[in-house]
């Protein structure tokens, strides 16, 4: 295999192919490549989470893997999050409740709040901090987020 | 120079690759590996992906030992061994972040055998040992023969870790790590600990406060002497305060940290007493309190 | 317009979404989306994309470039260096002392000396690597009290090593006292740290000038910085604000936006730039460190008598805002306290560390932390309760500032203090019965380091000062274009400022203020550009106040066109007339027009061009009106330390600020909490750490900034006491949090530990005493 590799793979139900060059970490690939610009980078060295998506419904930092490592895969980024233009409990909790300033954050915080309450439907304050810690924000000092996280997780429990 | 991605679907063609490209660089969970492609600091001419490989990511019994497959990620290992490999596991929740852990992997901290990966200290305490494998066939390499020097190991250029087998805790275990913040930290230094009832012996080392993990050997014989001849391996009896202590400053002796941007080689030497200290206390309370298996 | 009609009827709810409440903001939908457009997210087809070789040591003389064989890299587009900058190759925001691209002299590791525009960034990246550049390395200065004293220390730039020297003198310089504390305290290099690094787009225009799509503070400091540079007028150079992942600062100073226009003109494609983390680290200006020397004296009841200070800021290699930084350090020196008798003298100097300019509370960050930790060491002297001393000094409106400027608005200080001091504490863990008690909620965490061994129980207090607005004569304003007409049968106002909206929310705000004073629903806020006059810089927590207030002026004037028309149609007289909920109401409380109706097809614009109260120079003694507003927030810190590993956690983190007018409740208490956030990052992680100039730690790896786990919850009280010269009445909100938080931090830590703890961030050595 020299030069670009076809990578094929599901994106928020969709699927995509294309070229890319080998060395070229997921992140890039679709931001780039694929145009999911939700898809933030604010380290690419695995630190800040704001790359945060789902890969095959776990969550993973796409600056640390390869766009070829995802062959294959079904990822869901913050742009599928939202279902027939209806916002996710999790988008509306966190503009309502000001989980967000910039914003840069916010796509990585819904992934990991996401598969938190994927997992833990009904989280105490600390639970959501722990789920959550490979996140950083800058701006909201972080308790907003945790309300956002709370709100919505009580209201994903009364529709469900 | 662009770079080639190897991506073998079975562990003999990842063998044969790694044995036609030795300077072909192992990644997984890529955790570590694409921090230093994405900073520049390596361009490997091959990257060898090893996530197609399912046998990897098993866990098994293996005779006394448990073998932990080299893609088994840290979540399923705190999952799945926290009762068999409670050190390990205590270390495992210390990694990163939850993403990090998803896919992050002890035989990945074993690749890059950076003096500060988290899972070194309690492999060292519990003998841990390391499976090779190399189209030559398999290599056990004992866990203190494992770390040669600052990130480097004793793998050979045409073999890949296939596995890590430890043995279970036949005694309690504990790990403690310090960081200047609470989550998503790189240890500054960081202590295992694994008292063995069933062989009369101590597990004991240490991250980040020398060229690479290192055992306490004296401290580990002191105590296992101490413990022995004092009968307390089965009276249970309270630890001589004064032997902790000396525990403790015998964990600092064999520390040979430096000063660099997460501490002072001091600071690394005072804190590897305290927690050996402290660590030593917990373990032989959990001793104490509890019929700990005494066999494996 | 039909004739407009007397009808009694009730006049209905005032509009929802006005100032004082908190509607949702504006740009929620698309950021929870993914869809905002960040900087780094602009794409243009065919655009290149560029790269920056920057100097690796801090001092050095540059011999010659060899750009050959990065210039015969395939796909490359430009190779430039400080001869192609068509204009001034310097730039500056008071001072124009940085070279664009380097020419002979490198003075800071990271100095830009060449760009590269290339078709993939990853060609960029390996032709800047081939670029080949003859350094004669020279030892750099990097003590800035050897940069203030030594005379002796090589000059960096012409007229020497110290930029501004403030020295401020009230009362008796020889004033003595029963009680007398001295202390000497650092503060180190934090970095601002916003989570979007540096980015934007240059397209060359057909007219042959430039459009700039970047996240900035301010644009039109950056266009007129870029107007020079380039050799163009201001028409030629058009900016326009993409969005901003967090600023706090970083974003005043030019960083790649010279660069990428350079590139653009040079090639005639769009040109991308965008730095990773690591280089952003050495794209934009830290927070001044500082070294200082304090001494107060005061009676044996607590009085304070005198204080004297000299505060020195290591400005590093070039001016950035270091004078301000100076003025506010100098002037606020002594805290929100009464003292009769001042002597303060400020230094910000030039050394070869990295630039220092803007962040967060700026000048005031430093100085807090010196005032606070000596007024914590008085109480002790004098065996006084923190906050009692705290209060028998505390500023009060009508009280004079060490400047002799007289405080004319509410200066809430006591009040502040006794207010977070009358806050719930939050349970102590019993460190004798810690059965139940999660182990992960102790200091060191999850990483298991003590089951309660050590642990101790601190807390601490902290108040802290801020000038709102820029001050010393500057001529600060902002101009807001306002447009209301209908569409779709609703009246819309259309609100076109330059202003930046970084994330604190002024989009939301300024739709607020146009609802509240036009009696709209629907307020469309345009994107920021250059098309309109400069709306400031979003700093010293000035926005609300200045673009809000230019915002509010527009709207007033809109509307007064409208009931001007109404009352020609009605024959009324307009000063009888006002607007309600999108009706005219007469002075007897009767609806009498809909403004829909007035309006009909026109469309009415008004532009205004708002500023603050002026304020003045300071003199040679450092005297003068030179702050427009005064803002104070307090902090009560709980920490639990690991006195033997010199861990720590912060329990809770309580704060009581007066915000005048809380525009929108919700967005204070965001700004408390995120700038409380990054006052506790200083107090305890945060910092760039430099040996000899070279920066160790440019990573997110060894640069900590609080995680959600170090970050407790906070208790917030806020304060609406009204600055009558203020729109609203509101006080800057954005930095007073990042203020005090520092100092009550680490006051609750030498509380739980009894060291003497003179450097922020603490480091686990500086508590358990290890070298």
């Amino acid at each position: 295999m020299t030069g670009k590799v076809t990578v094929t793979l599901k994106v928020n139900g969709r699927t995509f192919s294309a070229d890319c060059e080998p060395r070229k970490t997921l992140a890039d690939f679709l931001r780039q490549d694929l145009g999911f610009t939700g898809v933030h980078l604010g380290c690419e060295h695995g630190v800040c989470g704001a790359c945060t998506i789902s890969v095959d419904g776990s969550t993973a930092r796409s600056c640390c893997m390869l766009a070829v490592q995802a062959e294959g895969t079904e990822v869901t980024t913050v742009e599928g999050l939202a279902s027939d233009g209806n916002l996710h409990p999790l988008q509306e909790a966190f503009w309502k409740h000001h989980g967000l300033q910039c914003g840069f954050c916010t796509p990585g915080m819904l992934a990991a709040a996401s598969e938190l309450l994927e997992d833990n439907p009904d989280p105490t304050a600390d639970e959501i901090r722990e789920g959550i810690s490979g996140n950083l924000c800058r701006c909201t000092g972080y308790q907003f987020i945790v309300d956002s996280v709370q709100d919505a997780a009580q209201h994903l429990r009364s529709t469900t | 120079m662009a770079m080639e991605f190897l991506r073998p679907a079975t562990w003999d063609e990842a063998l044969a690759a790694k044995a036609e490209h030795p300077g072909a660089l192992p990644i997984s969970g890529g955790t570590d590996v694409m921090v230093e492609i994405n900073f520049d600091a390596t361009r490997p001419e091959y990257l060898l992906d090893l996530t197609r490989i399912e046998e990897l990511t098993d866990w098994s019994a293996d005779g006394e030992r448990l073998r932990i497959g080299a893609g088994v990620t840290y979540t399923s290992l705190i999952a799945d061994l926290a009762d068999r490999l409670p050190g390990l596991a205590m270390a495992s929740r210390t990694v990163g972040s939850p993403q990090i852990r998803n896919r992050g992997t002890v035989a990945g901290n074993l690749g890059s055998a950076s003096p500060a990966g988290d899972a070194h200290p309690p492999l060292l305490a519990d003998d841990a040992v390391v499976e090779a494998h190399s189209a030559r066939g398999v290599r056990h390499i004992p866990i203190t023969e494992f770390y040669t020097g600052v990130k480097r190991n004793a793998l050979e250029p045409d073999e890949l870790i296939a596995a890590v087998l430890v043995p279970p805790a036949d005694g309690p275990q504990q790990f403690a790590k310090i960081g200047t913040r609470n989550a998503m930290v790189i240890s500054v230094t960081a202590f295992g600990l694994a008292l063995h009832p069933s062989t009369g012996t101590v597990g004991a080392a240490f991250g980040s406060a020398a060229p690479t993990p290192r055992r306490a050997t004296k401290a580990e014989q002191f105590l296992a002497a101490e413990l022995t001849e004092s009968g307390r391996w089965d009276s249970r009896a309270e630890l001589d305060p004064a032997a902790v202590t000396r525990f403790g400053a015998l964990v600092a002796e064999a520390a040979t940290p430096i000063d660099d941007v997460r501490g002072t080689a001091d600071y690394r030497t005072h804190a590897l007493s305290v927690m050996a200290r402290r660590t030593l206390v917990w373990a032989w309370t959990d001793y104490r309190r509890k019929r700990v298996r005494t066999c494996a | 317009m039909s004739t407009p009609t007397r009808t009694e009827q009730n006049l209905g709810a005032d509009i929802a979404g006005g100032v004082g409440e908190s509607p949702l903001r504006p740009d929620g939908t698309l950021k929870v989306t993914g869809e905002f457009a960040y900087s780094s997210d602009l794409w243009l087809t065919g655009m290149l994309w560029g790269a920056t070789l920057r100097s690796p040591h801090p001092s050095a003389r540059i011999r010659s470039i060899d750009i050959t064989e990065a210039v015969r890299t395939d796909g490359v587009y430009a190779v430039l260096t400080h001869d192609d900058v068509p204009g001034d190759n310097l730039y500056g925001l008071e001072h124009a002392d940085q070279p664009v691209l380097a020419g002979d002299v490198i003075r800071y590791q990271g100095e830009a000396v060449a760009i590269v525009a290339a078709d993939h960034p990853e060609t960029a990246r390996r032709a800047v690597n081939k670029i080949v550049v003859d350094y004669e390395v020279h030892e750099p200065l990097t003590d800035p009290e050897q940069a203030v004293f030594d005379s002796t220390a090589p000059a960096l730039h012409e007229g020497g090593n110290v930029l501004r020297h403030l020295p401020i003198r009230r009362g008796d310089p020889d004033a003595t006292a029963d009680v007398v504390v001295h202390g000497e305290y650092e503060v180190g290099m934090q970095d601002q740290a916003f989570l979007g690094p540096e980015s934007g787009l240059a397209v060359p225009a057909d007219d042959g000038g430039i459009d700039l799509y970047i996240a900035t503070q301010w644009l039109h400091v950056d266009q007129k910085q870029l107007c020079r540079v380039l050799g163009m007028p201001a028409n030629k150079v058009r900016l326009s604000l993409a969005g901003v992942g967090g600023a706090f600062g970083a974003r005043e100073d030019l960083s790649m936006q010279a660069h990428a226009c350079l590139l653009a003109l040079q090639t005639g494609r769009p040109v991308k730039m965008m730095y990773s983390r690591e280089e952003s680290f050495f794209g934009h200006v830290h927070r001044h460190p500082a070294k200082m020397r304090y001494e107060h004296g005061a009676t044996r009841d607590g009085k304070l008598v005198y204080v004297k200070a000299q505060i020195i800021l290591d400005g590093g290699a070039y001016a950035s805002s270091t004078p301000a930084v100076v003025a506010n350090a100098a002037t606020l020196g002594v805290g929100p306290y009464k003292v009769r008798n001042v002597s303060v003298d400020c230094y910000g100097v030039y050394t070869n560390n990295p630039p220092c300019g803007a962040m967060r509370g700026f000048g005031a960050v430093q100085a807090a932390f010196g005032y606070e930790s000596q007024m914590d060491k008085l109480a002790d002297a004098l065996d006084m309760d923190p906050v009692e001393v705290r209060t028998r000094n505390a500023l009060h409106e009508g009280a004079t500032m060490p400047t002799g400027q007289v405080v004319d608005s509410a200066a809430p200080v006591e009040e502040l203090l006794e207010r977070v001091k009358a806050m719930p504490l939050p349970p102590e863990p019993n460190a004798s019965d810690l059965d139940g008690y999660d182990l992960r909620l102790l200091p060191g965490g999850v990483s298991n380091t003590t089951h309660g061994e050590g642990v101790r129980r601190g807390v601490g207090y902290a108040i802290g000062i801020k000038n709102v607005c820029f001050s010393e004569g500057f001529d600060d304003y902002s101009t807001a274009r306002v447009t209301l007409k209908v569409n779709g049968g609703d009246a819309v106002a259309t609100v076109y400022t330059a202003a930046a909206e970084v994330g604190q929310g002024l989009v939301t705000v300024q739709q607020q203020i146009a609802r509240t004073e036009l009696g709209v629903e629907q307020v469309v806020i345009q994107p920021a550009d250059t098309g309109v006059g400069s709306g400031g810089s979003t700093s010293a927590s000035r926005q609300t106040y200045v673009t809000g207030g230019a915002v509010k002026a527009a709207c007033e004037q809109v509307r007064a066109r409208v009931l001007r028309q109404a009352a020609k149609h009605l024959d009324l007289p307009a000063s009888q007339l006002r607007l309600h909920a999108g009706k005219i109401v007469s002075a007897d409380e009767a609806v009498v027009a809909a403004v829909v109706d007035v309006l009909g097809g026109e469309t009415i614009t008004e532009t205004v061009t708002w500023r603050h109260r002026p304020t003045h120079p300071l003199d040679e003694n450092g005297q003068g009106n030179a702050h427009v507003q005064y803002a104070f927030a307090a902090h009560r810190a709980i920490v639990d330390v690991d006195v033997e590993l010199g861990l720590v956690r912060v329990v809770q983190l309580d704060c009581a600020q007066d915000v005048g007018k809380a525009m929108n409740p919700d967005a204070v208490v965001g700004q408390i909490h995120g700038g409380s956030a990054q006052g506790l990052g200083l107090a305890v992680m945060e910092e760039i750490q430099v040996s000899g100039g070279m920066v160790r730690n440019p990573s997110f790896t060894d640069y900590l900034i609080p995680t959600i786990l170090d970050m407790p919850p906070m208790q917030v009280d806020v304060l609406e006491l009204a600055d009558p010269n203020a729109p609203y009445g509101l006080r800057g909100v954005g930095e007073p949090p990042t203020i005090s938080s520092t100092p009550a931090i680490v006051a609750a830590i030498r509380h739980a530990t009894g060291a003497d703890l003179t450097r922020v961030p603490v480091q686990p050595h500086h508590i358990t005493g290890t070298p």
